[in-house]
């Protein structure tokens, strides 16, 4: 089952801004990336053109673990705002 | 600024809830702060809860409450690359009445938990974030939520695994990639009848399977498979340091090899995936953890840590409902006193460590290192399930002995590097 399918199945209310902040001048320097392997919701890549790394944050299951794992500091993540995010049904 | 109110709770999940339940009983003014649509909908558990440990502490609520399956089978399977060998255990000591552990969704248990909370006399506001605490002095008197501030006597900080606001009370470490393992799942509904089939479980009863080896590619962690009422919740949990190291894989990647072993997939074909959710696990008990309590401020669950991996078991829920239990018995003390000051709520401190939660803490103070041993996840599952290979299969040639094979096994675990030290380790589960 491909990934963007299950996510498909969760319950998500977006917001407009998002809830993680990538500072790229900290991640440029980061070989390892260990936030595109680790995120569960695989929301994390590298854009080809800039080289920047991006977020699809509409995706994201809040666990934190890009935030945890990044070993840079370049994360600012907060939790979506009150009513807005994932909502899960079963948990 | 509005009149203080007595207690504000950060986090509808289980230590929130559970606080805030006891404190409403114990006629305290209670807001429960939950920034998702109601309590639980952003919570999750592999999971299972026992729940023998919390009785004691919350006596009156669990003849009606939402669980999903009282678990009366255990198993604990070795991965291999190829084969797997699992011990299935069953007694009727788990039959007992009341059930020791029943499996649990959190969306639904968490919200009935809320609701009782309400019936009780206390508030639950949904969909509120707190951002900040309100610090006057270095004192907590508050929390601020989305923009608005909110006074409060005392503020129990019950924001899970992460917890923002025990980190601004001073309180804890920021999580470390040690102390910390991210899980993924998958709910997937199979239907009552089609799970007691598949699992060959008698009329109501569940199993609880932990998987170890191969599966995560010699990464501290494992993979679990409940049962529910309706619905199978299946799932791996990776370490996070262990991963960093050795980043072979992407986790949601494993998660689908993981449904695609034999081990596995007979148990979930053609199953309905209806949920996918992931959530970090504190790994490192209250290592991350200064002090749980503060001028103004009491920490609880997974925001102190208080969760174990003891290998075999995996437990955390009930630490979450019984530190709530405390931390509200000391607010109830702290409002007799009228002094919410650290004095005075350090007696939360007390009542953890003549409980359970901080007994068990300390006697598996050590199994995080022991657990941690990468040996666990590639070599001996492969081992293991090399050597009943050679005891089982029959090919052309004769046969050696079965006292031959195992002598050489056993040589093998001794003479391999690191070998003795990992028997040695074993003592610390």
């Amino acid at each position: 089952m491909k990934l963007e399918e299950k996510l498909a199945l969760d319950f998500f209310r977006n917001d407009k801004e998002s809830h993680i902040i990538i500072d790229q001048e900290k991640c440029r320097g980061c070989e390892g990336k260990i936030c595109i392997s680790i995120c569960p919701g695989g929301l994390y890549s590298v854009n080809e053109e800039t080289g920047e790394l991006t977020v699809e944050y509409a995706g994201c299951l809040e666990c934190g673990s890009c935030l945890v794992a990044c070993p840079e500091g370049a994360l600012s993540w907060s939790y979506p705002r009150g009513g807005f995010g994932v909502q899960y049904r079963y948990g | 600024m509005t009149e203080a109110l007595e207690a504000v709770v950060v986090g509808g999940g289980l230590g929130g809830l559970a606080a805030a339940y006891t404190l409403a009983k114990g006629g305290v003014q209670v807001l429960v702060l939950e920034r998702g649509d109601h309590p639980g909908s952003k919570n999750v558990t592999g999971g299972r809860l026992y729940l023998n440990p919390v009785r004691p502490f919350l006596p009156d609520l669990w003849e009606e409450a939402p669980l999903e399956r009282p678990v009366t089978r255990e198993v604990i399977t070795a991965m291999g690359n190829g084969g797997s060998a699992s011990l299935s255990f069953t007694s009727n000591l788990f039959r007992q009445i009341p059930y020791h552990s029943w499996t649990v969704l959190r969306s639904r248990f968490d919200r009935w938990l809320g609701d009782k909370v309400g019936e009780a006399g206390g508030f639950v506001v949904p969909q509120k974030r707190v951002t900040d605490l309100l610090l006057e002095d270095g004192r907590v008197v508050g929390v601020v939520a989305d923009g608005e501030e909110i006074p409060a006597r005392v503020v129990i900080a019950a924001d899970g695994v992460l917890s923002f606001m025990a980190q601004r009370a001073g309180l804890r470490e920021p999580l470390s990639p040690r102390y910390a393992a991210v899980g993924v799942k998958e709910v997937i509904r199979l239907g009552e009848e089609e799970i007691e089939r598949r699992f060959s479980l008698p009329k109501g009863e569940g199993s609880a399977h932990l998987f170890f080896g191969s599966i995560t590619k010699g990464v501290f962690g494992g993979g679990f498979l409940y049962t529910n009422r309706d619905t199978v919740s299946l799932g791996m949990v990776v370490g996070i340091e262990a991963f960093r190291r050795s980043p072979s894989f992407q986790v949601p990647e494993l998660l689908e090899e993981f449904k695609g072993r034999p081990e596995v997939a007979p148990y979930i074909e053609g199953g309905e995936v209806v949920e996918y959710s992931a959530h970090l696990i504190p790994e490192g008990g209250a290592r991350p953890l200064k002090r749980p309590f503060g001028d103004g401020i009491l920490v609880v669950g997974d925001a102190a840590g208080f969760a174990l991996n003891m290998g075999i078991t995996v437990r955390g829920m009930e630490f979450a409902l019984v530190s709530g239990v405390l931390a509200a018995r000391t607010v109830l003390k702290a409002k007799e006193r009228g002094d919410f000051s650290s004095a005075t709520l350090s007696h939360y401190q007390e009542l953890l460590s003549k409980s359970f939660i901080a007994k068990d803490m300390r006697t598996f103070e050590g199994t995080l290192e022991a657990l941690e041993n990468p040996r666990l996840y590639d070599h001996y599952p492969g081992f293991l399930c090399s050597l009943l290979e050679r005891l089982f299969y029959i090919g052309e040639g004769p046969k050696e002995r079965l006292s031959t094979t195992l002598f050489q096994a056993m040589m093998d675990v001794a003479l391999s590097p690191g070998g003795w030290k990992d028997l040695w380790d074993l003592r610390r589960l």
